[in-house]
């Protein structure tokens, strides 16, 4: 069995449906998603946007699986010119309760070969994902400079 | 002492953790740190290069029985993390571990790199990508609210029945 492009596990002090509402409430992803305003109306065969805060769309797809409050999955690329020879590749994320805890896998697979997404995508959500993890146990996301993650060194 | 550049990352796992390099490296490095974030494992480290690494199980016995390869407080950690199975060196050859710790802003990223100086399956890998995210998601935690997740780990199934199946007696 071989392993997907990227996974990421991380273990939140949390519910399922307020985890399911995090990653779906472009409001509160705006909070941790370094100021993404994720855009959909969450049904099969939707579109998927980032919206940062000037009204620009940075990333698009299409939603793929939503069964709240276990799994998700969207496709996604980045629109500009660096990713170019890039294709959305799907990004699903599990859900799964674990005592008071919830364990959240995202596995990010289907990366164009020689692509620029697969790297930095593996830069960002380590970011995002535990700014997510400090809201929700602390109430306040991380002060994380989007230079310091190194998106596309 | 062994030669680090014969040596592939198997399993890298970052995290960021708003603290400071300081409090984590505490956090990585302290028995009393280590016992909340870590199944009750206890961390005792030599802190300088060729002291003993050594991570004790909550009954004491003696889990990790490794060397520190490189100490730069608060910045980088290399230690051998040999599990204290036995025949498990023999068979899988040592398991080196780096923590990476560096300013990112106001919050702290941490990176977990595990690398083996020979190819290892799925399977044997299986435990540290189980193990790792939840240890240093509750280390987070810990650091972040001042106490950790109370993570049910089951066992590592599929990693001991790889090393039983190489006639490793596991416990």
């Amino acid at each position: 069995m071989s392993q997907p492009d990227f996974v990421y596990v991380t273990y939140i002090e949390t519910t399922p449906d307020k985890l399911w509402h995090a990653l779906t409430d472009g409001d509160f992803t705006e909070r941790y998603w370094f100021g993404v305003r994720l855009r959909s109306d969450w049904k099969v065969g939707s579109s998927f946007e980032m919206v940062h805060g000037d009204g620009t769309v940075s990333d698009a797809g299409k939603i793929v699986e939503v069964d709240p409050p276990r799994r998700l999955a969207y496709t996604f690329v980045n629109l500009s010119d660096t990713y170019r020879n890039d294709l959305p590749a799907l990004a699903t994320f599990e859900l799964e309760p674990h005592g008071k805890l919830v364990k959240l896998t995202l596995t990010h697979e289907g990366f164009a070969p020689g692509g620029k997404m697969l790297p930095a995508i593996s830069r960002g959500w380590p970011a995002i994902l535990s700014s997510l993890k400090s809201l929700l146990e602390t109430g306040r996301p991380l002060e994380i400079p989007r230079a310091a993650i190194k998106l596309e060194s | 002492m062994i030669d680090v550049d014969t040596f592939t990352p198997a399993i890298v796992y970052t995290i960021y953790i708003a603290s400071t390099p300081e409090k984590v490296w505490q956090a990585l490095t302290s028995a009393e740190f280590s016992r909340q974030y870590f199944f009750g494992f206890a961390v005792e480290a030599e802190l300088t290069a060729g002291g003993s690494f050594i991570v004790r199980a909550p009954d004491g016995s003696l889990h990790i029985d490794g060397e520190v390869i490189a100490c730069d407080p608060p910045r980088k950690l290399t230690v051998t993390w040999n599990v204290n199975w036995p025949g498990l060196v023999e068979a899988l050859g040592p398991t080196l571990v780096t923590y990476e710790i560096e300013p990112a802003g106001e919050s702290v990223r941490l990176t977990l790199i595990e690398a083996h100086d020979r190819p290892i399956s799925d399977d044997i890998l299986s435990g540290g990508r189980q193990g790792w995210p939840a240890i240093l998601s509750s280390l987070k935690s810990l650091l972040e609210t001042g106490h950790p997740l109370a993570v049910k780990m089951a066992p590592p199934l599929r990693m001991l029945a790889a090393l039983q199946a190489m006639g490793i007696t596991t416990p």
